[in-house]
């Protein structure tokens, strides 16, 4: 009886360990796509990653060398364009869930805003196509900024009306109390109070839309050459990934690889800030 | 000081408010934020008409057989999509057949048994794999993990799991199997941090009582913590599924974009988001793009009522969604 318990007891203990295992295998193998991506990006990429690269246009097929200097242009007016959208809507709604409105309305727009985060992103594609291309006959670089800009408003609304939550209510009663009219509060000690939260919050959804591939393809559609006129197509380094990728030549394969390690590098630049600007709001933000 | 400067910003003005208030200011900026925050309910209601608009003759000229049908013959101006639904439900079955224990094994990892040190940098980690792009991926997908598929683990299957009707056929290495793994990888980031999230907000006293009671480290976290956050995960598999349905570069890229119904999962497929990826630029006649906006529509309402769900079942678990963390 007594050596039935000790069994029965080592084996729970077997067992323990053996899920403990199991789930430490689990947290390797989650991590593992991220060292073999980012292993392969550097092997395959670093090779081609040179100052031709940020220099020059894209060359002809089977001629070597050339570059992707209007893709990372064209990625960054993109880039202005979708904030030029996305960023008023977002921070403004974020802080009218923070500030004003009733409790259960609030949460019902929450709930719209958690749900619009996960539309596809190609979806966004086709509904600015509809609104945009068709109507002005024609790709183009607002439509490319415009789709972009749409997906960022339900990213930044959340994470604004997150921080702003967090500023104190002392700080809106000691500006009332001296008479300041509540939207002079909001803006100037509220919102100040709470910028570097919402910096990191429009800086987290640049990083997300700066990757965005699937909204572009037929809105901004890309270009080989420099955009001199927003209302014509444009280039983005997502989408010249995408077709040099899927192209059966070597060269642009090899461009493709560098093309990535560039765009990988950026937006883990915009996350290594975001880390910097986060550091000494602990656990806020994991 | 912020208080400080509105202050003396507003010592000119101070005479002439404390004489009529006006509360036109207020009243502004309060209806300008609220028309910000109500973009989210126009922009559901603008996606969903701007679908449906442009496939109204599609969904007039097909009907339902739209859904039932699999001929994809743009010359013939055939449209049945049920071969895109099917690779669509069957590769993201696939996704969250790996993606969900791995996810819930390394939440439980994160939460419960890993030494304190390691969290952080784990958490971190994975963040930063839900932060690389779809594109890149992809691009990964199609020069290092399709070869591999090819040479070595397909073989391998084939040779265990050749009798099921799952592992049968020729390996071209581009399929089915390959593209629910690429979607895998793109849903283990809001799994885990989801999960991780809702295993956190499970009460101490929980796990103390197990304890009290002699429980060992697995009995503990399988009575007091899983079967308590039972829903919660539940929620957050289903939040990973919403994201699956909807991948689509890294997804195009690997699964052989093929509008075939085959129980092989070595056979390419070809789902709702990769067809509009692959074709929507190539629409040449109007039922072509029509038809095309109609699997937008689809995949539009599809993803709307899994994300739904999801949204429901976490707020239950928690007052505070954790799906920010990774987007």
């Amino acid at each position: 009886m007594h050596s039935k318990d000790k069994d029965r007891h080592r084996w729970r203990k077997f067992k323990s360990g053996l899920v403990s295992f199991g789930t430490l295998a689990a947290a390797v193998l989650v991590i593992a796509p991220l060292g073999l991506v980012f292993f392969h990006l550097l092997v395959n990429g670093a090779g081609a990653v040179n100052w031709d690269f940020f220099t020059q246009l894209p060359k002809p097929v089977g001629a070597p060398g050339g570059g992707m200097v209007n893709a990372i242009v064209g990625s960054l007016e993109l880039l202005a364009l979708g904030s030029a959208v996305g960023i008023p809507i977002g921070v403004l709604g974020g802080v009218y869930l923070a500030e004003y409105g009733s409790a259960r309305g609030n949460a019902m727009l929450r709930f719209i805003a958690d749900v619009l985060n996960g539309v596809p992103s190609i979806t966004w594609g086709v509904v600015v196509y509809g609104l945009v291309v068709l109507r002005f006959k024609g790709f183009s670089a607002y439509a490319g900024g415009l789709a972009l800009g749409l997906i960022m408003i339900p990213l930044i609304l959340r994470t604004t009306e997150e921080v702003i939550l967090l500023v104190p209510n002392g700080y809106r009663e000691a500006s009332l109390a001296l008479g300041i009219a509540r939207w002079k509060t909001i803006v100037n000690v509220v919102m100040k109070t709470a910028s570097k939260g919402i910096i990191t919050g429009i800086l987290l959804a640049l990083a997300r839309i700066g990757g965005e591939t699937a909204p572009l393809l037929f809105t901004a559609f890309g270009n080989r050459f420099w955009n001199h006129d927003l209302s014509q197509p444009i280039a983005a380094l997502p989408l010249q990934i995408f077709t040099y990728a899927i192209s059966p030549y070597d060269d642009w394969h090899r461009q493709a690889w560098a093309g990535a390690l560039v765009l990988v590098m950026g937006i883990f630049c915009i996350n290594v800030l975001v880390r910097i600007l986060t550091r000494d709001r602990a656990g806020t933000s994991t | 000081m912020p208080v400080a400067t509105a202050m003396l910003e507003d010592q000119d003005s101070a005479a002439s408010r404390m004489a009529a208030p006006s509360r036109f200011g207020d009243k502004a900026f309060e209806w300008l934020t609220l028309g910000m925050a109500l973009a989210v309910i126009l922009l559901v209601f603008l996606i969903g008409w701007q679908l449906a608009r442009g496939s109204t003759l599609a969904i007039q000229k097909f009907g339902f057989h739209f859904l039932t049908t699999s001929t994809w013959d743009p010359v013939a101006e055939q449209f049945g999509a049920l071969p895109f639904i099917y690779g669509t439900v069957v590769s993201s079955l696939i996704a969250l057949l790996i993606a969900v224990p791995l996810s819930i094994g390394t939440a439980v990892y994160l939460t419960e048994l890993a030494p304190l040190w390691i969290r952080q940098p784990i958490v971190s980690l994975v963040e930063m794999l839900a932060a690389i792009p779809s594109v890149i991926l992809g691009l990964w997908g199609i020069f290092v993990m399709i070869p591999w598929l090819r040479d070595y683990l397909f073989p391998l299957l084939k040779k265990l799991f050749g009798w099921t009707p799952f592992f049968t056929g020729p390996i071209y290495g581009t399929s089915m199997l390959a593209g629910g793994m690429i979607i895998a990888v793109m849903i283990l980031p809001i799994i885990t941090s989801v999960s991780r999230e809702i295993l956190r907000s499970v009460p101490k006293l929980q796990r103390e009582a197990a304890y009290a009671l002699g429980a060992t480290r697995w009995e503990v976290t399988r009575i007091a913590v899983l079967s308590y956050a039972r829903k919660g995960l539940f929620g957050a598999g289903i939040l990973g599924l919403g994201r699956a349905l909807g991948e689509t570069m890294a997804v195009t890229m690997v699964i052989g974009n093929t509008p075939q119904i085959a129980v092989s999962l070595f056979k390419p497929g070809y789902t709702l988001a990769s067809v509009i990826a692959n074709e929507f630029t190539e629409a040449t006649s109007d039922i072509y793009l029509q038809a095309l906006f109609e699997i937008g529509l689809v995949l539009f309402g599809v993803t709307i009522v899994v994300n739904l769900l999801a949204q429901l079942l976490l707020k239950t678990m928690t007052t505070k969604t954790a799906t920010r963390a990774v987007q």
